[in-house]
């Protein structure tokens, strides 16, 4: 089994899943630091399911792109267990596990999450049988940026994530194409949408080390930038 | 408090993760150092002249796995034989913080082992117990960082009494700033203390603050804006200032302000145990200020060694041991506190 955990927006979300099941799964979306919901999230589904820790094979976290302090608490709480443990880490974009939430599909899959600054972390998938294939990698972009890449493969697009409460409105005035807007409960990070991929990467032995993790922040510090633009 | 008497050793696993230091260390019995890595990461922040948040948080991410490990490897121990897993809590920078308190949480949990959180201030504190054996509280304690100046009173293990504190810059800030300010560069308690030997302590004479309404509390941007009006003044009338007799003459009032401060409240309180903490505790002229203060006016002096005194994992399983004692132990939903106060614990 596979401990999968995502706390890259505002949701904190975990999950313990066993091939293709999910046996348990516990989702918030408050305005509660992660700080202080993750590690009891994750205690309350062991105690819930009476399963043993042990007998974890691997733990499963977003690494990015998504809030620098939001990835870094799911990153280091992945990585205390798994070094505990003894087990890989399994890494998986944050973008490539919210399009997991959505198959059979013959139109386009676009998470949006927002990165703020007129900006969305973004990319793009489309469905084969049950799994998806990505057409454009996760990046952070501009929203009007995204909306003229889409336009131009003319295929029809469905939206999710958090993205969608700040740019719905500039996305309906901007885009010919016709597009949808997934609802509620297939918009956020799953941790048992992560967990069934993820089972999918253990078995194809791609996972790394607790010390080999590492997150994708898509932006440099601030600090970084501005002494760039200095030269 | 009777710690000979306790049959087995208790092992404690500490991590410090509050600035720019990756620090984790093996303490046993709160006083022996069975392991103590410390991973700077003061070369990238040197770059940006001072320590830059977000990268200290990416950096503490980075390295704290093979941190961890080496600990455990330099100890000669694997998790089964560590008794509780403590973490730095507060005060410090909060997104560095959340890095050392996930990954310890996460640790905790997974090895069914307590947790404790363990307050920074504390833990300089408790850097004396490793490198003072006899010492036990009461005792008086000077903590001095880059980011802190407290006079505390230990009044037994995990209890203490703030009498006072800075107003305004911490006195390691106000070694940076005074070391940028003659062209000394960031960090400046070391470099200043390097200069500081070559010059001349009376050649400057820098105002010694004291604040009006309480005794013990500290202010140093007075004497910091002294020393940059001092070198304004002479470049204005083309004299050449001595950069090291401005260095000795600052070094000196400081030291004066915080030998006064620290003397005085050991007379009033009666203590014959002064002890100094943190990474300006580090300071030659400091320690020796005080080592012949105290030897004057019968007093033992106690400091931890230099490499004790900048933040550490150490001296965080040495103030977690007692907490363990006392049966202190964090919850699943301990949080980073980056303004925490000294003696107040996290809710439980």
């Amino acid at each position: 089994m596979i401990l999968a955990i995502d706390s890259s927006s505002v949701v904190a979300s975990v999950a313990i899943v066993s091939e293709d099941k999910v046996i348990a799964e516990y989702s918030t979306n408050l305005k509660k630091t992660h700080s202080q919901t993750l590690m009891p999230m994750i205690d309350e589904i062991f105690k819930m399911t009476g399963l043993n820790k042990k007998d974890l094979k691997a733990v499963a976290i977003t690494n990015g792109p998504g809030s620098f302090t939001g990835l870094r608490i799911g990153g280091a709480t992945a990585k205390g267990i798994a070094l505990a443990l003894n087990i890989p880490v399994i890494q998986i974009s944050t973008i490539e596990a919210m399009a997991y939430n959505i198959n059979y599909t013959d139109k386009y899959i676009c998470p949006i999450m927002d990165a703020r600054r007129n900006q969305v972390y973004t990319g793009v998938y489309e469905c084969k049988e049950e799994e998806i294939n990505c057409i454009v990698n996760p990046k952070a972009c501009d929203i009007k940026e995204l909306i003229d890449e889409l336009e131009k493969t003319g295929n029809e697009v469905i939206f999710l994530g958090d993205g969608i409460v700040p740019f719905k409105d500039i996305i309906d005035k901007e885009m010919k194409l016709k597009h949808y807007f997934s609802k509620g409960h297939l918009n956020s990070q799953r941790a048992g949408t992560i967990g069934v991929l993820a089972w999918k990467y253990f078995l194809e032995e791609k996972y790394v080390s607790s010390e080999e993790f590492g997150l994708e922040y898509f932006r440099l510090s601030q600090a970084e930038r501005e002494r760039m633009n200095r030269g | 408090m009777d710690i000979v008497n306790s049959e087995k050793n208790i092992d404690i696993l500490a991590i410090e993760s509050s600035c720019d230091e990756t620090a984790v260390a093996v303490v046993r019995n709160g006083r022996e150092v069975l392991s103590n890595i410390i991973s700077s990461q003061i070369d990238i922040h040197t770059i940006y002249g001072g320590v830059v948040p977000e990268i200290a948080s990416r950096k503490h991410i980075e390295n704290i796995d093979f941190v961890i490990k080496e600990a455990l490897n330099k100890a000669g121990k694997t998790f089964d034989d560590i008794d509780a897993i403590a973490v730095t809590y507060g005060p410090g920078l909060v997104g560095a913080l959340l890095v050392g308190v996930a990954e310890a949480k996460a640790m905790a949990f997974a090895l069914s082992k307590p947790l404790i959180g363990v307050h920074h201030i504390e833990g300089h504190i408790s850097a004396n117990y490793i490198d003072n054996k006899e010492l036990e509280p009461p005792f008086l304690c000077l903590v001095i960082s880059g980011g802190h100046t407290h006079l505390a009173i230990v009044r037994d293990y995990g209890e203490y009494e703030l009498i006072g504190k800075t107003r305004d810059d911490a006195v390691g800030e106000a070694f940076d700033k005074v070391a940028r300010s003659i062209g000394l560069g960031y960090p400046g308690g070391p470099k200043i203390d390097k200069l500081a030997k070559e010059g001349n302590p009376d050649a400057i004479n820098f105002p010694r603050a004291s604040v009006a309404d309480s005794k013990y509390d500290f202010s140093f941007s007075g004497l910091k804006s002294a020393v940059l009006n001092y070198i304004n003044t002479c470049e204005m009338k083309n004299i050449k200032i001595n950069e090291a007799d401005i260095a000795a003459s600052f070094q000196k009032a400081v030291v004066d302000v915080l030998v006064s401060h620290t003397m005085e409240a050991a007379k009033e309180y009666g203590f014959d145990k002064i002890a100094i903490a943190g990474g300006v505790a580090a300071n030659s002229a400091i320690r020796g200020a005080f080592m012949d203060i105290c030897k004057e006016k019968n007093i033992s002096f106690y400091s931890p060694s230099i490499i004790m005194c900048t933040d550490n994992g150490a001296m965080i399983g040495s103030a977690a041991y007692y907490e363990y004692l006392k049966g202190n132990v964090s919850k699943y939903d301990l949080n980073a506190i980056p303004n925490l106060k000294l003696g107040e614990r996290e809710k439980q």
